[in-house]
């Protein structure tokens, strides 16, 4: 007992060593991101936005959302934070940053709330079926007919944008913002928020240039605008950017690593599965170990006397036995 | 239970008032798995778009796919690494995994929106995905899992195939083929064994990468690279564990004598598992700085040391002491410590240890949800209850009514 109880500890050992070995190994794999190359983007400037919700309008339409339950033109609706969810794809928030107006009076900044087409998404990472993409041209696209509703994506997001149709029995969906696909696939056509915006808050173009823009902007008004690009680099950069006034932490804006979200659970996914060489290592040495368990135990039986291990001859004589007297009771029956 | 007794099938009236309760549970969780079809998630549970997972990934799947790593770690022991004499507790083991997937699978279908597209991930690959990793492995293990079991039928009926009426002229064929079907099956069940463990230490090991796609949102208790390797240890170090708890209910409710000298030993080897995970958790908080966390008096922190002290540092030191190993009830406390260690782990690492930065409020599951879970549990216990009676499972013998 001693002897195969150390055996058996050693066995485990190679048993998690083999699944795990790979981890260290190759956690300095080169992780690759899945960045479009030219995506599109938006630059939204918190500055100019007035909080007319005409963006939020313009998407209702453009996505045959259904009406809202307080009016677009009803300011009320700023009393309360809200989410974007699954009859609105956009939300536009009021907050006070601490600036004020030449009255003393508290300013307003209006921040919108969208998917922020994250350059190597959480949501597409995670997708158990590819129902979420990245498209070339920056959109993350929802594929419904591919979903099977597991809401990892909701899980994985970082910024909490995917709403869940949970009150449809059979067909829900994952709703978000859709970066206006269609829309912008075609030449010159611009996502229905940053067409309709009366104040041109958002931009819409390359994401190359709009961050040129927005650079450019900072340095040419360093006292409008704080010296971030929201978006830039959380988490690996997104396609919708963002410049302000106010620090970005007081306009409900998450401080987010730099890393893309599905950096390590793909470096440690790929690391282990990449043509399956984890799993197939621990399938051999298994079968080793049973050969050799096998050879072992095959002789030191054949050696000393039986210890009636035998479970297979076992069933097998018991088994010929019962055919017998079953043979002729099917005699009895004709 | 002497080393010799064969399997056989537990002759004892089905319809006792415990399978009556049991049964008066699946009822009441059916209603509302009715409910969730007409209604939609949103009527049963307390889902949201801050809360996209609850009581039934944490539990049914997450914790069900956990405790039923003993059908796979018992196989290994017995079939792969030659110890024999643990025979006896394979079938069993066995039997709870089968049926536990089952309703892992089961369980799954419900809280997934879009049930009838559940087949999806056989076509469409995403290979960047830990979910499609675990759901493939499952898929799999679950058809190995019946595989394995398809002697333990062979052998309930064969030589015994007794078809009414004119029907007889099929005995002879089905006679036939169940022993084509044990003949080849006995040849190449090996296959199937390492396969099971290969797939086991695949999945119980993703499961906990499920979780490493939210960096942000993991509480870092919880939120280590290490999260796969504690998964797997955890499953391993749960499923003697469960066999000794399962075995103890089994024994002690059908009257059936108690199988001690086996489970004894095998707590040892828990012993072991259980240690290296305590050390690795412990090793982790510490060597990521996550310690500064453990006493904040939040729900999180709270959550982390009932799981680590009740469920992983109490039942081990127990373990350590020799009478705790040969004394049937204190035996059975430790391992349903650690079981309990495990379901909170689960628990904390989907759902309590969750943190959506914009939630209105936190999430506690519905009554719905839970009636849901508790079916599910019992539905695993009736028909686990149903198959030893069927099929030749367990191998201990009623006790004499003298002894
Ligand atoms: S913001 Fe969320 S939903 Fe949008 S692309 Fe990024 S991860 Fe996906
Ligand atoms: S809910 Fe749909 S889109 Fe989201 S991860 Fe699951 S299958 Fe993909």
């Amino acid at each position: 007992m001693k002897i195969s109880r150390r055996r058996f500890i050693g066995l485990t050992g190679t048993m998690v060593g083999g699944a795990l070995l790979g981890k260290p190994a190759k956690s300095g794999a080169e992780y690759k991101p899945k960045t479009p190359p030219d995506p599109f983007g938006c630059l939204v400037d918190l500055t100019v936005c007035v909080g007319c919700r005409k963006c939020e309008q313009a998407c209702n339409q453009v996505n045959h959302l259904p009406s809202p339950r307080v009016s677009f033109e009803d300011p009320r609706v700023f009393e309360q934070r809200r989410r974007p969810d699954v009859g609105a794809f956009t939300v536009i928030n009021r907050y006070y940053g601490g600036k004020r107006d030449e009255r003393n009076q508290l300013h307003p900044t209006f921040v919108k709330v969208q998917c922020m087409h994250c350059q190597d998404p959480g949501c597409v990472s995670a997708c158990i079926v590819g129902a979420m993409t990245k498209k070339d041209n920056g959109a993350t696209h929802y594929n419904a007919s591919k979903c099977i509703g597991c809401r990892y994506c909701m899980v994985a997001c970082p910024f909490q944008i995917p709403a869940y149709e949970y009150h449809d029995p059979l067909f829900p969906r994952v709703r978000k913002c859709t970066f206006c696909y269609e829309r912008i696939s075609k030449e010159g056509g611009k996502p229905g928020c940053a067409a309709i915006c009366p104040v041109e808050s958002i931009t819409f173009g390359k994401r190359r240039q709009i961050l040129e823009l927005a650079r450019h902007k900072i340095k040419n008004d360093p006292g409008r605008y704080v010296d971030k690009i929201y978006g830039e680099h959380e988490v690996g950069g997104t396609s919708w950017l963002y410049i302000s006034g106010d620090s970005f932490e007081k306009l409900g804006f998450l401080d987010l690593p730099t890393r893309p979200i599905p950096y390590l659970s793909e470096t440690i996914q790929h690391g282990l599965f990449n043509y399956l060489w984890a799993p197939l290592t621990l399938f051999g040495i298994l079968g080793a170990v049973v050969a050799v368990i096998n050879r072992q135990q095959n002789r030191s039986s054949s050696e000393s006397v039986q210890e009636g291990h035998q479970p297979d001859q076992d069933t097998q004589d018991t088994a010929g036995l019962q055919e017998k007297p079953d043979s002729s009771k099917r005699e009895e029956k004709l | 239970m002497s080393a010799d007794a064969k399997p056989a099938p537990v002759e004892a009236k089905f319809w006792t008032p415990g399978v009556m309760v049991l049964s008066a549970f699946m009822m009441v969780g059916f209603f509302f798995v009715v409910a969730r079809y007409i209604g939609g998630l949103g009527a049963v549970t307390n889902l949201d778009n801050s809360y996209p997972w609850g009581l039934w990934i944490g539990v049914d799947v997450a914790t069900g796919v956990a405790l039923a790593a003993g059908g796979f770690t018992t196989a290994a022991l017995a079939h792969l690494f030659g110890r024999h004499n643990y025979e006896a507790i394979t079938r069993p083991a066995l039997l709870t995994a089968m049926l536990g997937y089952t309703i892992v699978a089961l369980g799954l279908a419900i809280d997934v929106g879009r049930t009838w597209a559940m087949w999806h991930p056989i076509i469409y690959w995403q290979t960047n995905s830990v979910l499609f990793e675990v759901a493939v492995c499952v898929m799999i293990y679950l058809q190995v899992l019946y595989i394995e079991f398809i002697p333990i039928v062979v052998e309930r009926f064969r030589g015994k195939v007794d078809l009414p009426g004119r029907l007889w002229v099929f005995e002879k064929p089905i006679e036939w083929l169940l022993k084509l079907v044990d003949r080849v099956l006995g040849k190449v069940m090996w296959i199937f064994i390492i396969l099971g463990v290969v797939l086991s230490c695949m999945h119980q090991s993703s499961l906990g990468s499920l979780m490493l796609i939210a960096p942000t949102k993991l509480h870092p208790l919880w939120y280590t690279p290490i999260l796969p390797l504690l998964f797997l240890v955890s499953a391993i170090g749960v499923g003697y564990p469960m066999v000794v708890f399962e075995t103890t209910i089994a024994t002690s409710s059908l009257k059936l004598e108690n199988e001690m000298e086996l489970l004894t030993p095998l707590t040892r080897i828990t012993i072991f598992v259980l240690g290296i995970y305590m050390c690795l958790k412990v090793g982790d908080i510490i060597a990521r700085g996550a310690y500064v966390y453990l006493f904040d008096g939040t729900t999180q922190s709270n959550a982390f040391l009932v799981e680590m002290i009740g469920g992983v540092i109490i039942p081990w030191i127990m373990l350590l002491i020799k009478r705790v190993r040969s004394s049937r009830p204190v035996l059975f406390v430790a391992c349903a410590l650690i079981i309990f260690g495990v379901i909170i782990n689960r628990v904390n690492v989907f759902v309590v240890g969750y943190q959506p930065p914009f939630a209105q409020s936190s999430y506690f599951p519905a009554i719905g949800e839970m009636a849901v879970t508790a079916a599910l549990i019992a539905g695993v216990m009736f028909l686990y209850r149903l198959f030893i009676t069927i099929f030749p499972v367990l191998s201990a013998r009623r006790q004499e009514v003298s002894s």
